[in-house]
């Protein structure tokens, strides 16, 4: 490694250089987003909304009877998570990058990734937020009991795998003039699997069906969730640098 | 302080910089001029980390970029025409966050040094969005100082202030630079950079293509000068 040049340079006095960095570095972006969002709630507003007015406009336009419901349930409630999910990811990125503040966050002598993992925790704890919402307004309205231990683990699961995704292909959209059309574009292919997954587990789930026959779609949600975690901390620092 | 060599950068066929050579000592105040989309942004991107060079070597504080990325990013502030500054959080919550992904010890008492500094004390609990656009340029100067760096980048900070506003930014700048800070900064107003900085670069077609020190150029001549070095 090169050693600095200068002999004689200012010691800095003030700055901390420990291993937890990269902790403290999540930690002060996921309390940042949390704190600003507080403020405005711009983002879980709009995601809210749009998710309510999903599963209404699919409860008046479907007219389901019980039993075509119990089947459809998994399929309404995924597409409503994943449209969702699409307005707050774009939301998340778009007020990092319209004041500059994604600039801002490269600059910090932190390990890129770190940037990537707090933006992932915030978007997941905004996603999940939605979902402890629009799961009882659900049951009420579809007349469904959707509270399954079974259920929730694969809410879990697929959020993780669709914001994990999602973070790094919005990082990437959002660095163009087309972001908010490009996003879905490029995200929904890639999360095919992970919805495939996630709607039929909770439909097992929901049907009452044997954990052994489900768990082949549970294991599918942590093998995706593991790879494109993995992924995205290998490659985000290229995705963000020019 | 900050040394570059041969430095290319391409964007596809296009080519910004061709072969620029630039060289900063410790303490200096360098002003880089030039006209709109000579390259002086994405020049200071590089230096910042923030864009790698296609070809060439660039040496900040004594590290190599884009190798050593994150040490230089220690020692270096940037301040640009945008603030960098999130307007849903206040002064006091901005330095806080920007403190601890720096990893700034003793964060309370450096944040009231920096407000301080920046005459924002009486708004450090107010919303940065209620901010006006040069009391945002102010704390965004203190953002980038929070981590005492050694070098500091400018990129057109006076852009979209008012007369008073940029009076007071220049007394700001005067008081940074004044802490033995290695300054670069880009600007397009000559008035303004002939009182603060003690060096001249111009970067035209992709290198520097004039250089010189407040002591030589003499006063009121910036504006001569900038004009012979584009037409050279």
């Amino acid at each position: 490694m090169d050693r600095p040049q200068t002999s004689d340079r200012r010691p800095l006095s003030v700055l901390r250089r420990s291993s937890s960095g990269f902790l403290k570095a999540i930690g002060a972006i996921v309390w940042k987003d949390l704190a600003a969002e507080l403020r405005s709630r711009e983002l879980l507003s709009a995601m809210l909304v749009f998710a309510l007015l999903v599963i209404l406009i699919f409860n008046f336009a479907l007219e389901l009877d019980p039993v075509t419901r119990r089947v459809a349930t998994p399929g309404i409630l995924w597409a409503t998570f994943a449209f969702a999910g699409t307005l707050g990811l774009n939301r998340s990125m778009a007020v990092e990058k319209d004041r500059g503040c994604l600039d801002g966050l490269l600059l910090a002598p932190v390990d890129r990734s770190a940037i990537y993992f707090g933006k992932t925790i915030s978007n997941l704890a905004f996603m999940l937020i939605v979902e402890v919402v629009v799961l009882p307004v659900y049951s009420v309205l579809y007349n469904t009991n959707l509270f399954n231990p079974g259920l929730i683990v694969v809410i879990l699961l697929g959020s993780v795998g669709y914001v994990a995704v999602g973070t790094l292909l919005s990082s990437m959209a959002v660095q163009t003039r087309t972001r908010d059309v490009l996003l879905p574009i490029l995200l929904f292919p890639v999360v095919i699997p992970i919805l495939i997954a996630a709607v039929k587990a909770s439909s097992g789930f929901l049907q009452g069906l044997d954990v052994t026959e489900v768990m082949p779609y549970i294991n599918l949600l942590i093998v995706y969730d593991v790879i494109f975690t993995a992924v995205a901390y290998m490659v985000f620092d290229y995705v963000v640098e020019e | 302080m900050i040394a570059v060599k041969k430095l290319v950068k391409r964007f596809g066929l296009k080519t910004v910089l061709r072969g620029l050579d630039f060289e900063v000592q410790e303490g200096e105040f360098v002003a880089l001029l030039g006209p709109n989309g000579a390259g002086k942004t994405t020049f200071l991107r590089i230096l910042a980390s923030l864009s790698r060079p296609t070809l060439g070597e660039v040496r900040v504080a004594g590290f190599r970029l884009p190798v050593q990325a994150a040490a230089v990013r220690r020692n270096l502030g940037v301040v640009s025409h945008l603030p960098l500054l999130y307007g849903d959080l206040t002064a006091e919550e901005n330095l806080r966050f920007y403190g601890r992904i720096y990893g700034v010890l003793d964060l309370r008492k450096r944040i009231d040094e920096i407000l301080e500094l920046v005459g924002l004390t009486s708004r450090r609990r107010d919303l940065v969005r209620t901010f006006s656009r040069g009391m945002q340029q102010r704390l965004a100067i203190g953002r980038a100082i929070l981590h005492d760096p050694e070098v500091l980048l400018f990129d057109e900070p006076h852009t979209g202030l008012d007369q008073d506003a940029c009076d007071m930014l220049d007394h700001l700048l005067g008081e940074v630079a004044g802490q033995g800070r290695t300054i670069v900064m880009t600007s397009h107003d000559l008035a303004r950079v002939e009182e603060l900085a003690s060096r001249f670069d111009v970067l035209s077609r992709g290198v520097i293509s004039a250089s010189s020190s407040r002591n030589d150029l003499g006063k009121n001549n910036i504006l001569d000068f900038y004009r012979q070095a584009l037409a050279g």
